[in-house]
């Protein structure tokens, strides 16, 4: 059973039937009570950095969310900006974090050298830096959908779990012991998202 | 990062439709059947535009959008019908990841910018429909090619690149349908000139069509007739090529 919060900054319609469609279960959650019971938590995200931390905290999401990720190890896997509300902070805003992975997020930069358009929006390869269930199924053909102006830059750079291109490396997935971010979208990179999210549901805490 | 191949179905009435030139839409299917085809196909993205939708100034139809983005494992954009920045808001809710503005900023070039402040510019596109005088000289125009903004697209796509847009969507009315190829003077040109994505769209009649926008300088190819007809007649059929195909004549 995979809970996916629901809190005003993505549709989770997506997320919610593709868990399904790998023969697992999967529910919206909206309350503080809902995440403290989660077996694991999805947490989505598109948008600005402070509207996504603005809507967490009116909902009285943020304790809950830090309390089953630190200190009771439930998997909690952050999506896109899901995953950039797991680190310290960004440069596209002035709140905290989460604070569950250390790390800042920082814009894209195009230069004369290295010229890339901003936002990265595409399909990209990842490549893993360590190994993990949810990297198991990944093939030479495996691609994820990105879009995003913003990427997680880690303060201890074992927390990176795999690596993509857009001029620079940067980090595509992220991990704290169960605390695990993908800056793609798996609900929206058919097969490939589908065999992640299914992996996912077996994790456990 | 590979480009994108990107299939642009046009919704009427619920109902998929292809036109010719921006005229005589013809019906080719069901949206939610051609979105699990899609799914099949392992297709990068689809852009759906209601041209129902622009042409009577009635509402997105959010109903249907809801269930396509259900459906969809690949991510969408939609244009059409949209006036507002709540509207707007509402797509996003219901799950379309991008919304594609055209008619509307004829009257309200602004919104742009608060769609793009609200949700980020990679959420929106604009497109604008290109086409050329009888001089050779191109302009942009909305409301299905039926009004010109009396724009140089080159200047009109940095103007809403500026304003917050986050991909530019190049349509050429003269020749959509055609499948005889892109503008790719015109493609050239706008992608040049700025530097968010560009999307071609209008003439693909064939996978070097395809390989030839994207070497112009288009970050998407985006095609119609080419993935919902098959053959001389044109019969319908939703095709789409596969991986390996994909990666010889494109990538």
């Amino acid at each position: 059973m995979i809970s996916v919060l629901e809190y005003g900054s993505a549709n989770i319609g997506s997320i919610l039937n593709m868990i399904r469609r790998t023969g697992h279960e999967g529910v919206a959650v909206r309350t503080p009570e809902q995440v403290r019971a989660a077996q694991r938590l999805i947490l989505p995200g598109v948008g600005a950095f402070d509207h996504g931390m603005r809507a967490l905290a009116d909902r009285g999401l943020l304790e809950p969310i830090r309390e089953i990720a630190d200190k009771r190890g439930v998997p909690v896997l952050g999506v896109c900006l899901g995953m950039q509300l797991l680190c310290d902070g960004s440069e596209e805003g002035s709140l905290p974090g989460l604070g569950l992975i250390p790390g800042r997020c920082r814009k894209f930069q195009s230069t004369p050298q290295q010229p890339v358009r901003i936002p990265h929006m595409g399909w990209s390869t990842i490549t893993p830096r360590q190994a993990h269930p949810l990297l198991a199924d990944l093939g030479p053909r495996s691609r994820f959908y990105f879009v995003h102006s913003y990427h997680v830059v880690c303060a201890d750079p074992d927390h990176q779990l795999a690596i993509a291109e857009h001029g620079i490396t940067f980090s595509a997935m992220i991990r704290r012991e169960a605390v695990l971010g993908a800056q793609f979208h798996p609900e929206k990179s058919h097969r490939f998202g589908m065999a992640m999210l299914a992996r996912f549901a077996e994790i456990s805490a | 990062m590979s480009a994108r191949i990107v299939p642009v179905l046009l919704l009427s009435e619920g109902g998929l439709v292809k036109t010719v030139r921006f005229q005589k839409p013809r019906y080719v299917g069901d949206p939610i059947n051609a979105v699990r085809i899609f799914n099949d196909k392992e297709v990068d993205e689809i852009a759906f535009l209601d041209i129902g939708a622009s042409r009577v100034g009635a509402e997105p139809n959010y109903a249907l959008l809801a269930d396509i983005a259900t459906e969809a494992f690949m991510p969408f954009g939609y244009g059409g019908g949209i006036r507002s920045l709540d509207q707007i808001k509402r797509l996003f809710a219901l799950g379309v990841e991008k919304v594609i503005l055209n008619s509307v900023l004829a009257d309200d070039p602004d919104l742009v910018t608060r769609a793009a402040d609200a949700a980020g510019s990679q959420s929106v596109v604009v497109s604008m429909d290109c086409r050329s005088s009888w001089l050779g000289r191109t302009s942009a125009w909305t409301h299905g090619g039926s009004r010109s903004l009396h724009r140089n697209p080159v200047d009109y796509a940095k103007e809403m690149e500026r304003r917050g847009a986050g991909e530019i969507l190049i349509h050429s009315i003269d020749r959509d349908g055609m499948m005889q190829g892109y503008d790719l003077e015109a493609i050239n040109e706008i992608s040049s000139a700025v530097s968010v994505p560009v999307i071609a769209a209008g003439g693909a009649g064939s996978l070097a069509d395809l390989r030839s926008a994207i070497q112009a300088g288009a970050s998407a190819a985006a095609a119609g007739s080419l993935f919902v007809f098959h053959g001389r007649h044109r019969a319908v059929l939703i095709s789409y090529p596969s991986p390996e195909e994909l990666e010889s004549a494109v990538q």
